[in-house]
C-alpha cells in the first residue's frame, strides 16, 4: 500500500520471472460449478413429498470451464465484477466446494481466509482461537505451541488474546485471523477480500509479510477490488467474468481488461428497448479532452448519449452516480437529477447530455460512473464508466451515500438531434 | 484430498487433535458462565439416581434391590447413545459458517460431537461407581470385562448413526424431528427402565413355545442398543438373581415381591451377553458401513447445500 512496500515487491518481482518457473501447485482445468436456485432446492420433507422433480431452469453456473494455474513463487490476483464466480473459485481451489466439472489438484498445505473470523467462537478467547484455527487448517499441535508467541505479537492483540473473541472488533478479527494464517507456513495462501478491514499500518505488515512470502517462493492467490492492490502485489491476474476466465496474464492489462469489462454496457429495460447508453465520456471541462486520471477536487465533464427508440413516458429521470467498481450501490449522487421529462419533448433518436462537476470528491479509489435513465421504478437504460480512478492524498471512508453538486451546461442540441432536452438544472 | 504428500497416520493424528479441540470448545462454550463448571455433569445423574431410587422404591416399588442402580447401569449408555446422536445429527447444520468458509474434514464435527457425549457420560459413569461403592456393590469382577464389547458395540452404532444422521440432516432438515421421535420409541424397547428378562417371560407368556420361541427372543438383540444395556446392568449393577430366588439361596421368602421368576438379569450366562452384542454388533456394523457411505457420498457438497 505504502511506496515502500511497492518497491520492496517491485525488486521481487523483477527477480522472479518466467524463466525460473516453479513447480505447478495448484492446477485446474475445465472447472465448472453449478448452483442450483435456492428456493428450487427441496430441504424439508414435506417438500420432497410435494414436488419430486427439480427443474433445470433455475440452474445457475457460477463457473464455466474456468482453467488456472499456479505455480510456486506466483502470487495470482484474481479480479472480476461481483457475481463473476471469484470466490466461487477460490472455494472450489480450497476443496470446499466440490466442482460440478472438471478436475483440481492442490499440492502442499494450504492456508486459506476466505471470510472474516471464519473458523473462530465467539466464545472462545483469541488463545484458544488461535490453537482451533490452527487445528481446523491441520496443523499439529505442537507447531501451534511453537508458533504461539509469534502469532500474538504479530497480531498485535496483546492482553486481548486471554479475552473471547466475540468482544473483538473487525480489525481485531482480521488481524488474528490473517495472523494464524501466514504463521502457519502454508504453501499455498488463499485470500478472499479480507484485508481491506485492517488499519493501515497493519494493512502495510500484511502486504510486507506477502512479500516475504513470495521472496520464500510461496503460491498465493487473491481476490480484491483494489486495482491498485493487484498491480502492486501480483505478478499475474486472471480475471473472470460470467465464471468464465476472460483474461489471464499482466496485472495491469487485467486491470485495463477489467474496466473493459465493467465499461459502458447496456441494460435492456423490461418495457422493450426504449433508450439505449451508447455512449459515456469523461472529459477535461475546459480542452474537452478524455481524461484518463482524475485527481479529487478537479473538475470534470461527463457526456452521455442517449440513444432512445421511442418517445419517452412522462416522468422519466436521468441520474448519475459514482459506484464502487463492482457494484450497484450508488456511493455517491450527483445532483442534479433530471427530473421529469416533459412527454414528447424527447422522441426517436440520439441525445447528448452534459453534466460538469465541479469537484470531484475528495475520496481517493477506484469508482464507475454511471449513468441511469428511469421511469418511477423501472430502469430504462443504464451505462457506466469502469476505471475511474480518484487519485489522492489521504484515503477516507465514507458511510452512506455522498451527495456532489454538479452544474449542468448542456450543448444545444445539433441539428440532427431536435429532441435533446435542455435538463432542468435541479440543484436543490 | 488436501494434504496429499502426509502419510495417512499423520493424517489421522490431525484430525484426532482436530476433534479434540472441537471437544474442548464445546466443554468450554458448554460451561462457559456457569460458576459449578462440570460439576453440573455430576450433579444430573446424582439427583437422576435419587429421583428413581426414591420412586421406585417407595411409590412403585419393586423386586429389584436398589433399582436406581440397575436403571443407571443402563441410561447412561443409553443417554450417552442419544446426546451423541443428536449431537452429531445437528453438527454440520450447527457449524454451517466453518463448513462454508473453511476447508476440513467435515467428520471431525459428528466426531466431536460424540467424543463430547462420551466425555459427559463417562463422568457420569463415575458418580454410577461411587455411588455403586456407597451401596456396597462394587463392580469389580470379571464381568466388567464386558463392558469392552459393549462399549465397542456402542461406539460402531453410534458412529454409523452419527454419520448417517448429521449428513442426512443437511439434505433434509426433517432428520433431526423424525429422530427425536424414533429414539424416544427407542428408549422404549430398549430395556433400561425394565428387565430384559421381563421381555424373554413375555415371549414365553405369549404362547411362543414352538421351536421358534428361542430365534424370536434372540430377535429383541437386534437392536444393538439392547445388548449394550443388559452387558452394562451385568457388569456394573451385577445383581442376576432376584434375592431370595437365586440357586444359592436355600429358602424362598413367601410373597417376596415380584419373587415370580429367579433371574433378575435376562442371563447368568456371560456367552448369552457375549452372544446379543454379536448380534448387535452385526446390525451396528451394517449402520457404519451405511452412515460412512453415506457421509462421503454428501459431504463434499455440504458447503454448497447448507
Amino acid at each position: 500500500m505504502s511506496e515502500n512496500t511497492g518497491e520492496v515487491l517491485g525488486e521481487n518481482l523483477s527477480g522472479n520471472t518466467s524463466e525460473n518457473l516453479g513447480e505447478v501447485l495448484i492446477e485446474a482445468h475445465g472447472v465448472s460449478k453449478r448452483f442450483a436456485s435456492y428456493h428450487r432446492r427441496a430441504t424439508s420433507l414435506k417438500e420432497r413429498l410435494v414436488r419430486h422433480e427439480q427443474t433445470e431452469a433455475d440452474v445457475f453456473w457460477a463457473l464455466r470451464g474456468v482453467d488456472l494455474q499456479v505455480r510456486r513463487g506466483e502470487t495470482v490476483g484474481l479480479i472480476g465484477p461481483n457475481g463473476s464466480g471469484k470466490s466461487t473459485l477460490l472455494k472450489v481451489l480450497c476443496g470446499i466446494l466440490r466442482p460440478n466439472d472438471g478436475d483440481v489438484s492442490v499440492i502442499g498445505r494450504v492456508s486459506s481466509l476466505l471470510e472474516l473470523g471464519a473458523g473462530f467462537d465467539g466464545e472462545l478467547t483469541g488463545r484458544e482461537n488461535i490453537y482451533l484455527n490452527a487445528a481446523l487448517l491441520g496443523v499439529p499441535r505442537s507447531e501451534t505451541d511453537r508458533l504461539f508467541d509469534e502469532i500474538v505479537e504479530f497480531s498485535e492483540l496483546g492482553e486481548f488474546i486471554e479475552f473471547p473473541v466475540k468482544h473483538y472488533s473487525s480489525g481485531m478479527y482480521v488481524r488474528l485471523g490473517f495472523s494464524v494464517a501466514v504463521h502457519i507456513d502454508p504453501d499455498i495462501l488463499i485470500i478472499d477480500e479480507v484485508l481491506a478491514v485492517g488499519d493501515a499500518a497493519f494493512q502495510k505488515k500484511c502486504l510486507d509479510r506477502i512479500a516475504d512470502f513470495q521472496k520464500r517462493g510461496k503460491a498465493i492467490l487473491f481476490v480484491s477490488h483494489s486495482a491498485g492492490l493487484v498491480e502492486q502485489l501480483c505478478n499475474r491476474a486472471v480475471l473472470l467474468s460470467h465464471g468464465q476466465v476472460v483474461f489471464d496474464g499482466r496485472p495491469g492489462e487485467a486491470v485495463a481488461q477489467l474496466n473493459h469489462v465493467l465499461g459502458v454496457d447496456q441494460v435492456e429495460s423490461e418495457r422493450g428497448d426504449l433508450a439505449t447508453v451508447t455512449e459515456m465520456n469523461i472529459l477535461d471541462p475546459i480542452s474537452r479532452e478524455a481524461i484518463d486520471e482524475f485527481q479529487c477536487g478537479a473538475s470534470v465533464l461527463v457526456q452521455g448519449v442517449i440513444d432512445w427508440s421511442e418517445p419517452l413516458p412522462a416522468g422519466a429521470k436521468l441520474s448519475l452516480h459514482l459506484t464502487s467498481p463492482a457494484d450497484e450501490d450508488p456511493i455517491i449522487e450527483i445532483e442534479p437529477l433530471w427530473h421529469f421529462v416533459p412527454p414528447g419533448e424527447i422522441g426517436p433518436g440520439q441525445s447528448r447530455f452534459e453534466w460538469v462537476i465541479d469537484a470531484l470528491p475528495d475520496l481517493p479509489g477506484d469508482f464507475a460512473l454511471n449513468l441511469a435513465v428511469h421511469t418511477q421504478d423501472t430502469l430504462i437504460a443504464h451505462g457506466r464508466i469502469g476505471g475511474v480512478r480518484l487519485l489522492g492524498a489521504t484515503r477516507r471512508t465514507i458511510g452512506g451515500a455522498l451527495t456532489l453538486q454538479a452544474s449542468s451546461s448542456p450543448e444545444p442540441p445539433p441539428s440532427d438531434m431536435p429532441n435533446a432536452l435542455p435538463p432542468r438544472t435541479g440543484s436543490r | 484430498m488436501r494434504l496429499p504428500m502426509r502419510g495417512s497416520n499423520v493424517q489421522t493424528r490431525l484430525r484426532t487433535e482436530l476433534i479434540s479441540q472441537l471437544v474442548r470448545k464445546d466443554l468450554k462454550v458448554k460451561y462457559q458462565g456457569s460458576s459449578l463448571g462440570f460439576i453440573w455433569s455430576l450433579a444430573n445423574p446424582m439427583i437422576l439416581l435419587a429421583v428413581y431410587s426414591f420412586v421406585f422404591a417407595f411409590v412403585f416399588p419393586n423386586a429389584m434391590p436398589h433399582f436406581g442402580l440397575f436403571l443407571m447401569s443402563g441410561i447412561l449408555i443409553w443417554n450417552f447413545f442419544t446426546m451423541a446422536v443428536s449431537g452429531a445429527a445437528a453438527s454440520i447444520l450447527g457449524n454451517a459458517g466453518l463448513v462454508k468458509k473453511v476447508p476440513f474434514p467435515h467428520s471431525a464435527l459428528p466426531l466431536a460431537s460424540i467424543g463430547f457425549a462420551g466425555v459427559q457420560v463417562a463422568l457420569q459413569y463415575l458418580v454410577l461407581i461411587a455411588a455403586l461403592f456407597i451401596f456396597k456393590m462394587p463392580p469389580f469382577r470379571p464381568h466388567l470385562l464386558l463392558l469392552i464389547p459393549a462399549l465397542v458395540v456402542a461406539m460402531t452404532l453410534t458412529l454409523g448413526l452419527g454419520l448417517f444422521t448429521a449428513a442426512s440432516t443437511v439434505q433434509l432438515r426433517d432428520t433431526q424431528h423424525i429422530l427425536e421421535v424414533v429414539l424416544f420409541a427407542w428408549f422404549w424397547i430398549t430395556p433400561i427402565i425394565y428387565s430384559a428378562k421381563m421381555v424373554n417371560t413375555q415371549i414365553a407368556k405369549a404362547g411362543f413355545t414352538f421351536a421358534g420361541h428361542g430365534l424370536l427372543s434372540w430377535s429383541y438383540y437386534l437392536n444393538p442398543m439392547a445388548g449394550v444395556v443388559v452387558a452394562f446392568q451385568r457388569a456394573l449393577y451385577g445383581v442376576v438373581f432376584y434375592p431370595g430366588c437365586g440357586p444359592t439361596s436355600t429358602s424362598n421368602i413367601p410373597g417376596s415381591l415380584g419373587c415370580t421368576h429367579e433371574l433378575l438379569l435376562p442371563s447368568d450366562s456371560v456367552f448369552f451377553y457375549i452372544k446379543a452384542l454379536g448380534i448387535g454388533f452385526a446390525v451396528a456394523l451394517v449402520v457404519l458401513v451405511a452412515g460412512v457411505r453415506k457421509f462421503r457420498r454428501l459431504s463434499a457438497d455440504f458447503a454448497q447445500d447448507l
